[in-house]
């Protein structure tokens, strides 16, 4: 590494510098543009009170809350609650699933684990949605019984991201739980503590950081998942903002341009703040293949 | 690693049976029913009434196979949090009755579905497509006499009531015409029935369908036909025009005399090919994949998509890779100032979220209005989303634009990671930058990033989000039964023949489904192999 720190001290100028590291940031400054581009399009779409799209494309050309204002009469609200109590919900049901199987494949040895733990993996490889329609034929059978599991309803939705928990995050978790020492619940079986006291007590609060990364991984998959939802809710009040969103922007004719622009704004805040937590995360190579939708 | 695993395994069962019997041999002790017990009972009593009320809401509608599921999740869930032993089992159990349902039977139930022409026309049981035919064959008995009849509702449920022979005559749905005291008749007609009110109006007209579509039997054993009003004041008999005979399983037209016979098929067919309608839901074996492969309206698209499918996958993962580790080794090198903030921006697209990000570029791409035609090009009108090749390369662009963020992160992770003094022992023995880049870092990082890159595959494999915001699969296809369209891939046509045009076909869509199904497992096997993640349990 010597090199490297002598050439970093060497000042490099003039047409070497251009040749070495100027074209560098050429490269960068155009792909920022092409980055930003789009992000900056919506936001200015957003703040332009003519709602269409031939009217959004001059950026900033004006500036008003028009659009942000008139969301209060539309369903986004409505689709802003449902998202977040769906994806709330799932994330709190997978963190706590996904956490007890991980304890249990972590810290107990019993007869079929290690093939409970290979099938799993092989679940793993065939992603939910890949079944959309066999839930939906699922919930409208079940939906005869009890309405409330059925389609349409937010808690059946809730219901089929759950069956997703455990073939998703419980490796994440599992490699985790590993090294918490087993010397800890150990010592705490030792005292007269209960596996459900060790578990509730110790271990949840050793792993916490992976339980707050998995739940937000979860959140923001909720959040952005859309076809098994596009097929299970079908009212309008009903619907999380990826539908609601989609049905705005697929209108041909006369798109709320305008609104669905302020929209996204609002929506995309919340995902992009999550992810400057998670980005380390990624870059660590921890989600092997969470490649996000 | 291996002695440790040994140890505990010999010492953690005695803990366990220690703390076990002490709690069963002193059940007077104060610990064994601490909240944490009454928390355990609470909860499971919940579980068993939210259960056995599901048990008999399902016995209610003969949902037979719910209600075995259920007495056997509640059986195991008593048993397993009230045993002693069972331990894993008790945390394993919450998660998997979601996997098991939400999952596994859903990914069986697409088998299974896959086999049979369950869709539109073919919903339903045998014994439901029976009774359908009889009904839609319903035709009004000829001069038969019509009735003045009144509608009238006790607690939401309909009735009609008519005068024959000088008697006041009610019935509903379930309940076959039978004489009532004390109504009050006018001119023939039905006015007031003591314990019914007559539906004015207004009330009529909201709930018009249901009173169309209201049957109410003449003769308790349905022989006689029923009774039917469209207009709410005027009734008349009506007879089914075909008979059903359950011993030769046939229906025949009364009036044409034709017979239908019960097919394989699922459907009531003639000796001349005409078929009754609806059908009902039957196995037909491998046909929903022979059509896929070989009928010539099907297959057409189908190989098409399939092509594009692999196509778009395998380009999607190479651009993205290709820009990703492109960026990565530009910003790799120290001399080049603020490449923290480079980086923050450049993964940008990524924390956006996709499906946003779909919907924007959709509106961008717009021919006519969107901004890249209207400003960038200066107002020409390139068709983006229309023409079956731009389409294709709009879809490629956007997904690179929304994908290669996530690969420069992952090279950005594996370049650092690869040690500084192989590289620099590679600069002693003379190698320039290319051969450096080409022999030794490539190599290096393919060991880290190729696991991602297969992942990748099949994530976009089944990039769903993608391609029905943006184009929707279109343009479509010409002359194709199933709406599908020059973008759409696998899954999207999944879609489009489960849920979209006018004929559902959800046997088709499932065959589509376990094809995918297949490649996918394959690819994912692959790169299973190659992580050796099993190795690792």
């Amino acid at each position: 590494m010597a090199t490297t720190s002598l050439e970093q001290h060497a000042p490099v100028t003039g047409l070497r510098w251009w040749r070495e590291v100027g074209w560098r940031h050429v490269i960068g400054i155009v792909m920022i543009a092409i980055c930003v581009l789009p992000l900056l399009y919506v936001i200015s779409a957003s703040l332009n009170p003519n709602g269409t799209l031939t009217g959004s494309n001059k950026l900033f050309r004006t500036f008003s809350l028009t659009n942000y204002s008139e969301l209060a009469s539309t369903d986004f609200a409505k689709w802003g609650v449902n998202s977040l109590v769906i994806c709330t919900v799932t994330a709190l049901g997978t963190v706590f699933m996904g956490a007890a199987a991980a304890y249990a494949f972590s810290r107990f040895r019993f007869s079929g684990r290690r093939a409970s733990l290979t099938a799993l993996l092989l679940i793993q490889m065939f992603p939910q949605m890949l079944a959309f329609v066999a839930i939906f034929l699922l919930l409208l059978s079940v939906g005869t019984v009890f309405p409330a599991l059925g389609l349409n309803s937010q808690l059946g939705l809730i219901a089929v991201y759950l069956g997703g928990a455990l073939g998703v995050n419980t490796f994440l978790m599992y490699g985790f739980f590993n090294t918490v020492p087993r010397e800890l619940d150990e010592a705490a079986k030792i005292d007269g503590a209960s596996h459900a006291q060790i578990f509730f007590t110790i271990i949840l609060r050793l792993v916490a950081p992976i339980l707050a990364v998995v739940g937000l991984l979860s959140f923001v998959s909720a959040y952005g998942e859309f076809v098994v939802a596009k097929v299970v809710l079908q009212r309008v009040e009903h619907y999380t903002l990826a539908v609601g969103l989609y049905v705005w922007a697929s209108d041909e004719r006369n798109a709320p341009w305008g609104l669905f622009a302020a929209a996204a704004v609002l929506s995309a805040i919340p995902v992009v703040l999550l992810f400057q937590f998670l980005q380390r995360y990624i870059v660590g190579g921890l989600f092997a293949g969470s490649v996000k939708g | 690693m291996s002695t440790q695993q040994t140890g505990s395994r010999a010492t953690a069962p005695d803990i366990d049976e220690q703390i076990v019997t002490r709690r069963k041999g002193t059940t007077s002790h104060a610990r064994d029913f601490g909240p944490g017990f009454f928390v355990k009972l609470v909860l499971v009593a919940v579980v068993n009434a939210l259960g056995v009320y599901g048990i008999l809401a399902a016995a209610a509608v003969g949902s037979w196979g719910i209600v075995g599921f259920l007495v056997i999740a509640l059986v195991l869930v008593d048993w397993v949090y009230f045993s002693r032993r069972m331990l894993p089992v008790k945390y394993l159990l919450p998660g998997l009755l979601f996997l098991l349902v939400y999952q596994l039977f859903v990914m069986a139930y697409t088998g299974y579905v896959a086999f049979t022409n369950y869709g539109d026309g073919h919903n339903s049981t045998k014994a439901d497509a029976i009774s359908a035919i009889q009904i839609q064959t319903e035709r009004r008995v000829e001069g038969s006499p019509s009735y003045p009849l009144a509608v009238l509702e006790k607690g939401g449920v309909l009735a009609v009531a008519i005068v024959e022979n000088d008697k006041a005559m009610v019935g509903t749905a379930d309940q076959a015409l039978a004489a009532v005291g004390g109504a009050t008749v006018e001119a023939g007609r039905v006015t007031a029935v003591p314990g019914y009110t007559t539906l004015a109006f207004a009330q009529i007209a909201q709930r018009q369908d249901e009173i169309t579509n209201l049957r109410v039997p003449v003769a308790a054993d349905g022989s006689k036909g029923s009774l039917r009003t469209q207009d709410a004041s005027t009734g008349y008999i009506y007879t089914p025009s075909t008979v059903y005979d359950a011993a030769t399983d046939t229906f025949t037209d009364v009036v044409a005399g034709t017979v239908y016979k019960a097919s394989a098929e699922g459907t009531f067919t003639a000796a001349d090919g005409t078929t009754l309608n609806p059908g009902w839901r039957a196995g037909v074996g491998l046909k929903n994949f022979t059509t896929m492969f070989t009928d010539s309206r099907i297959s057409g698209p189908f190989f098409n998509i399939l092509a594009w499918t692999f196509a778009f996958a395998i380009l999607s993962v190479a651009t993205t890779f290709a820009l990703g580790l492109f960026l990565a080794v530009t910003f790799n090198d120290p001399r080049v100032r603020y490449r923290r903030l480079y980086r923050s921006l450049l993964i940008l697209p990524y924390a956006f979220p996709g499906f946003l990000a779909a919907l924007v570029w959709r509106g961008m791409l717009n021919p006519r209005f969107g901004f890249v035609n209207e400003v960038l090009l200066r107002g020409t009108h390139v068709p983006w989303l229309t023409d079956p090749w731009l389409a294709k390369v709009s879809v490629l662009l956007v997904n690179l634009w929304l994908g290669f963020p996530y690969m420069f992160l992952i090279c950005t992770g594996a370049l650092q990671a690869i040690p500084g003094d192989v590289i620099e022992s590679a600069r002693m023995d003379g190698a320039g930058a290319l051969r450096i880049l080409r022999s030794m870092t490539l190599p290096l990082l393919m060991i880290s990033v190729a696991p991602l890159l297969i992942a990748s595959f099949a994530f976009n494999f089944n990039n769903f989000t993608l391609i029905y915001m943006l184009t929707g699969g279109g343009p479509n296809f010409a002359g194709s039964p199933i709406v599908v369209g020059h973008t759409d891939i696998l899954i999207s046509m999944v879609y489009s023949v489960a849920f979209e045009g006018g004929n559902k076909q959800y046997g088709l869509a499932s065959a589509v489904s376990i094809l995918i199904f297949v490649i996918v497992g394959t690819i994912s096997w692959i790169g299973f192999r190659r992580t050796k993640t099993l190795e690792e349990l």
